[in-house]
């Protein structure tokens, strides 16, 4: 019976909320609400800043899962320790040591800069980055616990057969985890659609350039209240979707 | 033709493997020793999934694995087939998909790595069975699915990691027939890896008894089960493996007739008799055990609290028993005794 209070009273923290936001929906101007200029830009700028980053996690985060799962090295605790500092980090920390280091006087954003012109604050490869480096390490850890927990004598097999490192990755390590992988594009993909702080703090909150949707929501909250209730209901549409989409395969391998 | 390894290497700071093998092509030999005796060990260490610390290995004049002269073929690059223990086939694959692996990784074209795994899994039996996947096996045909796998490439070395013991009993005699089958069709050295003493004597040329990672008796099935050399190898010789034929409960083993419990298994059997289980006798046991008959001490040995002997015709059994029991028998080479031993005690299994 307690347990049941409990349960209860947990799951009112998650439904109160989306109902109270269902509550102040502006249901007949939600048309032109969703379609105003700010709206289309920030929700545009969010979807390719967000799919981006997750194909920037898949390509940077699963080497690093390897590493971190496959090879012995000294100091091996030291760097899983640093790409996972951004999952504990307020993201507003993590963006100002983003500017400071990739800013136009950063240690690296100078000669990057100097030598190319490219400068990553304010723009929407900013943004990516931002994104990048809060929601890559969900990648990272899902991959290493998935690598962790694959029985590495079937790739010991594979190479019996005579195929190569490569081909061992892509026909029995990779499609063995493809499970994991799908759970962190998930969480990956969900963490870079929310993201906010690092982003408004490196990117800063320029409309079509850097301004995503939880930046949109957070400035239409001062201004146009209404729009803001229609910019959350979007996100949380856009979001549902996303989960329901890969519910099966998400619930399964979690 | 023929794999020579000689093995040194460390598993762990306690245990290391130091093993001379050597195999002339057509020639099956097995390693049979207790788990943790080094066995898996080898194996990888043949197959080049772990370097070995000194000593030599070669297949068929070819140095796959020698630290003094810095040569290490990777596993990729030698040509041995290895069925492994629990088979490993990958789950993502179908059978065909497991057979052709080996092909595809070795740059064969699809359509001919296809038609040479069909022709493969008909081999083993497995028509018609090539788009499931290993989940969807049963215990045999994913053997046989692994055996196929192992010789689709050709190689030139055949290693089989515990092949039948994943297997319930019923399978294990109808795979272990494919399998020998396949073992005797192998034109280059084979190893056989286990831990049961009837797998090894049905399937071994010569056997190479292994403990604690070394090789403490090498021979054919009769040389150890007559002349153990060690306590585990006498637990092995013990284990009376004799051939028959069953019929209602009965089995005629060298025309002795044998009751036994199971009444289902008909045909050609293996007889297994633990050799605690023969109970001895001065005089004619009273009660009434199902198998009880009069023969002769063959011969006695001691091994340390235990005496072990042979019995003599009608049927010849190792018997053990304590030392006590022995000397209040008085049992010596010769003596007239009966010895008695439950159906209850008799394993049988159908032998295909």
């Amino acid at each position: 019976m307690l347990l049941l209070v409990l349960a209860g009273l947990g799951l009112a923290l998650f439904v109160v909320p989306l109902v109270g936001l269902l509550g102040e929906v502006p249901w007949a101007d939600l048309p032109a609400l969703l379609t105003s200029d700010i709206v289309t830009d920030a929700l545009w700028l969010s979807l390719i800043a967000s799919t981006t980053a997750t194909v920037v996690s898949i390509l940077f985060g699963v080497p690093i899962a390897w590493l971190l799962a496959r090879v012995d090295f000294p100091g091996r605790a030291l760097v899983r320790g640093i790409v996972t500092l951004p999952l504990v980090v307020p993201p507003v920390v993590g963006g100002a040591a983003l500017l400071f280091a990739l800013g136009r006087r950063g240690l690296v954003g100078e000669p990057i800069y100097e030598t190319t012109g490219l400068l990553l604050p304010f723009s929407t490869w900013g943004v990516i980055v931002a994104t990048s480096f809060v929601a890559m390490p969900f990648m990272v850890i899902t991959v290493e616990g998935a690598l962790r927990g694959l029985d590495e004598r079937y790739e010991g097999a594979a190479a019996s057969l005579g195929a190569r490192r490569w081909t061992v990755l892509r026909r029995v390590t990779l499609p063995m985890i493809g499970p994991s992988i799908l759970s962190g594009l998930v969480l990956t993909w969900a963490r870079a659609f929310g993201e906010f702080g690092a982003t408004i703090t490196f990117a800063g909150n320029l409309q079509g350039r850097t301004q995503s949707l939880p930046l949109a929501v957070f400035v239409a909250l001062e201004s146009d209240r209404d729009a803001a209730v229609a910019i959350s209901l979007l996100m949380v549409v856009v979001s549902l979707i996303v989960l329901i989409a890969l519910r099966d395969r998400w619930w399964r391998s979690l | 033709m023929s794999l020579e390894a000689r093995m040194e290497l460390h598993r762990s700071e306690t245990f290391r493997l130091d093993v001379d093998i050597s195999i002339p092509a057509h020639t099956t030999v097995a390693l049979l020793g207790p788990n943790g005796a080094g066995k898996s060990t080898a194996v990888s260490s043949i197959a080049g999934l772990r370097a070995i610390d000194s000593g030599r290995i070669s297949l068929n004049g070819r140095v796959l694995d020698d630290p003094d002269s810095d040569v290490f073929v990777a596993a990729e690059e030698r040509n041995i087939g290895v069925v492994f223990q629990n088979y490993l086939l990958f789950p993502h694959l179908s059978s065909l998909e497991n057979v052709a692996f080996g092909l595809r990784s070795r740059g064969v074209a699809r359509e001919e790595a296809v038609s040479r795994s069909r022709v493969w899994l008909s081999r083993v039996g497995l028509d018609g069975q090539e788009k499931r996947r290993p989940a969807d096996l049963s215990g045999g045909e994913a053997q046989r699915v692994a055996l196929a796998r192992a010789l689709v490439t050709e190689p030139e070395l055949l290693l089989l990691d515990e092949p039948l013991s994943a297997l319930d009993v019923a399978t294990r005699s109808s795979t272990r027939h494919v399998l020998i089958q396949h073992l005797e069709a192998f034109e280059g050295p084979r190893m056989v890896i286990t831990h049961d003493p009837a797998e090894a004597f049905l399937l071994a040329d010569e056997i190479l008894v292994i403990e604690g990672g070394r090789i403490t008796q090498s021979g054919t099935a009769d040389d150890i089960r007559l002349r153990p050399l060690t306590p585990y190898a006498a637990d092995l010789a013990g284990a009376n493996l004799l051939r028959g034929s069953a019929e209602h409960g009965l089995v005629d083993v060298d025309g002795h007739r044998l009751r036994v419990a199971d009444e289902l298994v008909e045909g050609a059997v293996l007889v297994t008799i633990p050799p605690t289980a023969v109970a001895v006798h001065t005089t004619r046991p009273t009660g009434s055990p199902r198998n009880t008959w009069a023969t002769t001490v063959a011969a006695v040995e001691r091994l340390g609290p235990r005496v072990r002997l042979r019995t003599g015709p009608p049927l010849s059994l190792t018997v053990e028993l304590t030392t006590a029991a022995s000397e209040e028998l008085g049992l010596v080479s010769g003596s007239e005794i009966w010895v008695a031993v439950k159906a209850t005690e008799i394993g049988i299994q159908p032998n295909v």
